[in-house]
């Protein structure tokens, strides 16, 4: 672990105190009322779940060939944050879809494609989890292809044509509307880097605990 | 070895294995039959079927009865370690790779000769309007679902819970290719035809076998190394 461990920590305890601050002071949006302002975290928690899904993606690639068994550390946490970042996403989602269609799903592009997304990673856990021994190399190949399929992600509202708010609308945002999605961005990408720290911390202690229990036991059979 | 002799050669191997007992492909019709049954009860009513099911009953008996081939061809590698020896044989990693994969598209065009006329029979469906088009839909959405399975079963032979795992890890990842099909399918069958639109869905397609391919060559070898 790093010595930028608590200095971040600290920086992301302040920002997400802040944050609520700065989205109570945003104006509020006329057609949506209160429930635009999930749109800060529904966002931010995305952008969380595809930073994740990119180191999984290129750890996965490192354990796949370079044969690199710590990357294999990284690669499970972040698979492990896709997840947890998903279920935001996927919770604040239907919110938003109540207030502005008046449904709580809808199949249209861009949530089918984030539900498949995480349906990879929650595969991949499982593929982790029940798959026995040498599985490690197996769920880097589907960290592989998860990570392939975020263009697709990207891209499909565009394709698709429907509900869900394009892909052009967030550059366009007004200033005091856009200042604090991107401040809960930044502090969402942050707490992705300060789990995943931990998480691979947590994993790397588990081996070396593993480690010196059979050490001893050897020495007891001595 | 030349590259092209050695993907025949495991595909030759793969045919003649099946050809002496039938077991994949009788096994494999009957359940896809099965399947298209059990739709019949759900989406048939008085007689008719219900608007616009036809093309998800026919990629669904697809998916299932791929799973199920799939899931049989890869166990009888494993009964007689007779993976492992393919794999230290002298052919090249992507030519066992691309010979499985064509052994398995054989299979499942064979299956799927005989569930299209039955769901254009069972589902009033007029799925032979546009040959051509349909002909483009199945072969390439075949391929995108035998690339990703192939690869996947192969990983998935020294693994304990495999028969659960392949489903589990095989839809989520091939669902683009999926949606594509039914959707460029149901273009097809619809009152009014809309063939733009089913050839931007098989261009879709043809995308992502462009992509799934390419990736099972990249990471096929690092897979089942051991």
């Amino acid at each position: 672990m790093t010595s930028a461990f608590t200095p971040l920590t600290v920086l992301l305890a302040a920002m997400f105190t802040l944050a609520p601050v700065l989205i109570i002071g945003a104006p509020y949006e006329s057609s949506m009322g209160l429930v635009q302002k999930i749109f800060y975290f529904h966002f931010a928690s995305w952008m969380g779940m595809f930073a994740a899904t990119i180191v999984c993606g290129v750890a996965s690639a490192r354990v796949l060939f370079q044969r690199r068994a710590a990357s294999d550390i990284t690669a499970v946490s972040a698979a492990e944050l896709v997840v947890v970042f998903g279920i935001i996403g996927l919770i604040t989602g239907p919110l938003w879809g109540r207030k502005a269609w008046g449904v709580w799903w809808t199949w249209d592009g861009r949530a089918t494609s984030a539900l498949v997304l995480w349906l990879i990673f929650v595969s991949y856990l499982l593929l982790r989890r029940f798959g026995g021994p040498g599985s490690e190399r197996l769920s880097a190949a589907i960290g592989l292809f998860g990570m392939f399929n975020v263009p697709f992600v990207y891209w499909s509202v565009n394709l698709w044509r429907t509900l869900h708010p394009k892909t052009s609308v967030v550059p366009t945002l007004p200033v005091d509307m856009g200042l604090p999605l991107w401040f809960s961005t930044v502090a969402f990408l942050g707490l992705t880097t300060v789990l995943l720290a931990l998480r691979t911390r947590l994993e790397r202690r588990k081996s070396e605990l593993d480690a010196l229990h059979l050490a001893m036991d050897e020495d007891e059979r001595e | 070895m030349p590259f092209l002799q050695a993907i025949w050669i495991v595909t030759r191997k793969d045919l003649l294995v099946e050809f002496r007992s039938r077991e994949v492909v009788y096994t494999t019709l009957f359940f896809a039959v099965s399947v298209l049954l059990v739709f019949s009860f759900s989406f048939v009513r008085e007689g008719v079927a219900i608007e616009g099911a036809a093309p998800g009953i026919l990629w669904v008996a697809i998916a299932f009865s791929g799973t199920l081939a799939l899931g049989r061809v890869f166990e009888r590698e494993r009964q007689n370690e007779t993976l492992r020896g393919l794999l230290m044989s002298p052919a090249e990693r992507p030519a066992v790779y691309l010979g499985k994969l064509l052994g398995i598209l054989l299979l499942l065009f064979a299956v799927e000769i005989v569930i299209v006329p039955l769901v254009a029979f069972l589902f009033q469906a007029p799925l032979f309007r546009h040959p051509v088009l349909l002909l483009g839909l199945l072969t390439t959405g075949t391929l995108g679902f035998a690339a990703v399975g192939t690869l996947f079963s192969a990983m998935l032979v020294r693994t304990r819970s495999r028969d659960v795992l392949l489903p589990l890890l095989l839809y989520p990842i091939t669902v683009p290719v999926m949606i594509a099909g039914v959707r460029g399918t149901a273009a097809l069958l619809q009152a009014d035809v809309d063939l733009p639109m089913a050839r931007a869905w098989l261009s879709m397609i043809v995308f992502f076998d462009v992509v799934f391919v390419t990736l099972s060559l990249w990471t096929f070898e690092a897979v089942v190394a051991e």
